[in-house]
């Protein structure tokens, strides 16, 4: 169980980002994490795999714990050899190397021959392995989004973090995406899956949290947050009234303010 | 022909020496984004340290022994005066590596005293025919020493995990952290790696001569060598190196007899610099820098 607890950090010293964030990941499970732009879920994401350093970002209160060991103090290559993995937001992938050696610096913690690891990536992103040699900068977006999540896989994670999948894709490859996280999680990899595309993201996932102003404010199955009139409204986008009648005041709701 | 031939051999051996120099500058670089100031002192440590061992040790196991003193020693000085600096400006960073370059060397100096040290290299200033040309044994020695690290380096970057680890985390830090890659040992093994060279450098630099408190200066040759080559190229470094010292070899040789009086009789000294203009108005990036790669 990957498990966050009244986590606030703190930017710079004055910025207060999380406000007291709890969320639980449990092993094998698609957990889906909705928000607003600026709503802290990529801040979310570095607490936990110790990226907040980085961006002079600290843990003030709170913790993180994976099967009941804290591992916020832990420096982000022993969070990788924990079991975490992330898929940053924008790919992040290294555009001067080799698409194989991107990978292989994906198992760049696990001990023993890459091989193995390699074959079961090339098998569930069969385009990576017709492109082994190429430079990886050159790759389209979509196949750069396959090797970014290829990358984290090398390192057999238990729980695998993806920070908006679906950023600049086409539908079509969005849907792709979606069924390779799927295959992933059905290997019982557990996701935590950060996403603006909300219909995507619930669709898949088991649970579903949304975050605002770093805290979060509905945390509810994924089947009732689909149903929900104000998720429905805010982000799936479906207009039940005109914004015409609307007052500007209005017209979103905010759960906190 | 045999005199420019010979020139030419001779270029090899010098430039060789600035290809170590500058593969070192390249790989802290292109590790930490920071030219390193220290390296002409690691150079003269490097030097100074095989005279102390070549007594007991032999030539060779002087030079292995030295270099792996000298990587330790770059890997103290990373520890203790770089390390607490990530995060702050390339400038800072780059200034405090001017200030430990002046004491290393001053410290190096003191060992050095005012006694005539030799590195009693087996060469000395004999040569050898090859080929109907008179070549210095030391040249060739370089030049073979340098083209086996040199494979060995890209070997390394190429096929282990900690070479693409140093790359990956080049091209972009937080990315090859998130894959596990630790940052600090990838500065820690690079500022190592430079030492070593550096020291190897510094060596055959006394070879067939003394060692010479002054003899760091020949470091700085490695600067337009790298901006030369592209600052963060490992064969820009190598091709700038062996260009540089071919050219400054054959502006020795030449100038006499081509040069106008009024250039003096150095003028080979500023060759490195001379060329290095003249290849940064034509390619910015210097020969072989990268520009970033990109999607059309």
């Amino acid at each position: 169980m990957l498990q966050v607890t009244n986590l606030e950090v703190v930017y710079d010293d004055v910025a207060l980002v999380l406000r007291g964030i709890s969320i639980r990941v449990a092993p094998g499970q698609i957990v889906a994490l909705l928000g607003a732009n600026g709503a802290g879920k990529t801040t979310l994401l570095r607490a936990v795999t110790g990226l907040l350093d980085v961006h002079e970002g600290e843990i003030t209160k709170g913790s993180v714990s994976l099967d009941g060991t804290p591992i916020h103090k832990l420096r982000p290559a022993a969070v990788v050899r924990m079991g975490i993995g992330q898929v940053m937001e924008g790919r992040r992938i290294f555009a001067e190397l080799s698409v194989e050696e991107n990978l292989r610096l994906g198992g760049h913690t696990s001990s023993g021959s890459h091989k193995e690891r390699l074959e079961r990536c090339y098998s569930l992103f069969p385009v990576l392995a017709t492109r082994k040699r190429s430079t990886a900068g050159y790759l389209s977006g979509g196949e750069q989004q396959m090797l970014a999540m290829g990358r984290a896989l090398m390192a057999s994670p238990k729980y695998l973090l993806l920070d908006e999948p679906s950023l600049g894709l086409a539908p079509k490859l969005v849907e792709q995406i979606r069924d390779l996280i799927v295959q992933i999680n059905a290997s019982g990899t557990g996701v935590l899956l950060v996403e603006q595309n909300a219909t995507m993201a619930l669709s898949i996932a088991s649970h579903g949290y949304v975050m605002e102003n770093g805290k979060i404010v509905l945390d509810k199955p994924s089947g009732e947050l689909l149903a929900d009139e104000d998720i429905r409204e805010f982000y799936l986008g479906s207009h039940t009234k005109s914004f015409r009648d609307v007052k500007h005041y209005q017209r979103r709701k905010r759960w906190l303010s | 022909m045999v005199d420019l031939l010979e020139a030419v051999i001779r270029g090899l051996g010098r430039g060789s020496i600035y290809a170590l120099l500058a593969l070192g500058f390249v790989i802290i670089f292109k590790a930490t984004r920071v030219i390193s100031f220290a390296q002409p002192a690691f150079m003269l440590a490097g030097a100074v340290l095989v005279t102390f061992l070549v007594g007991p040790l032999g030539f060779w196991g002087a030079l292995i022994a030295a270099t792996l003193l000298t990587a330790l020693l770059a890997l103290g000085v990373e520890r203790s005066a770089v390390r607490p600096m990530v995060g702050r400006p390339a400038f800072v960073v780059a200034i405090i590596t001017l200030g430990v370059d002046i004491a290393v060397r001053v410290v190096v100096n003191a060992f050095l005293g005012i006694n005539v040290r030799q590195v009693d290299d087996p060469w000395g200033l004999k040569t050898v025919e090859l080929a109907g040309l008179r070549v210095e044994q030391r040249h060739i020695a370089v030049l073979l020493t340098t083209t086996v690290l040199v494979a060995g380096l890209f070997a390394y970057f190429r096929f282990t995990r900690m070479g693409l680890a140093m790359r990956a985390a080049s091209y972009d830090q937080e990315a090859a952290l998130a894959q596990g890659v630790s940052v600090g040992s990838v500065f820690a093994v690079s500022w190592a790696m430079a030492g070593g060279l550096a020291a190897v450098a510094g060596t055959f630099v006394a070879a067939g001569e003394n060692v010479d408190g002054l003899m760091w200066r020949i470091a700085l040759v490695a600067l337009p060598v790298i901006i030369l080559g592209g600052l963060d190229s490992l064969p820009g470094a190598v091709v700038g190196g062996l260009l540089v010292g071919v050219l400054q070899e054959l502006a020795a040789n030449y100038q006499a007899e081509y040069a106008p009086v009024w250039l003096g009789e150095n003028v080979s000294i500023i060759t490195p610099y001379v060329v290095m203009l003249l290849v940064l108005l034509v390619k910015p990036y210097g020969l072989f820098g990268t520009r970033e790669v990109e999607r059309v």
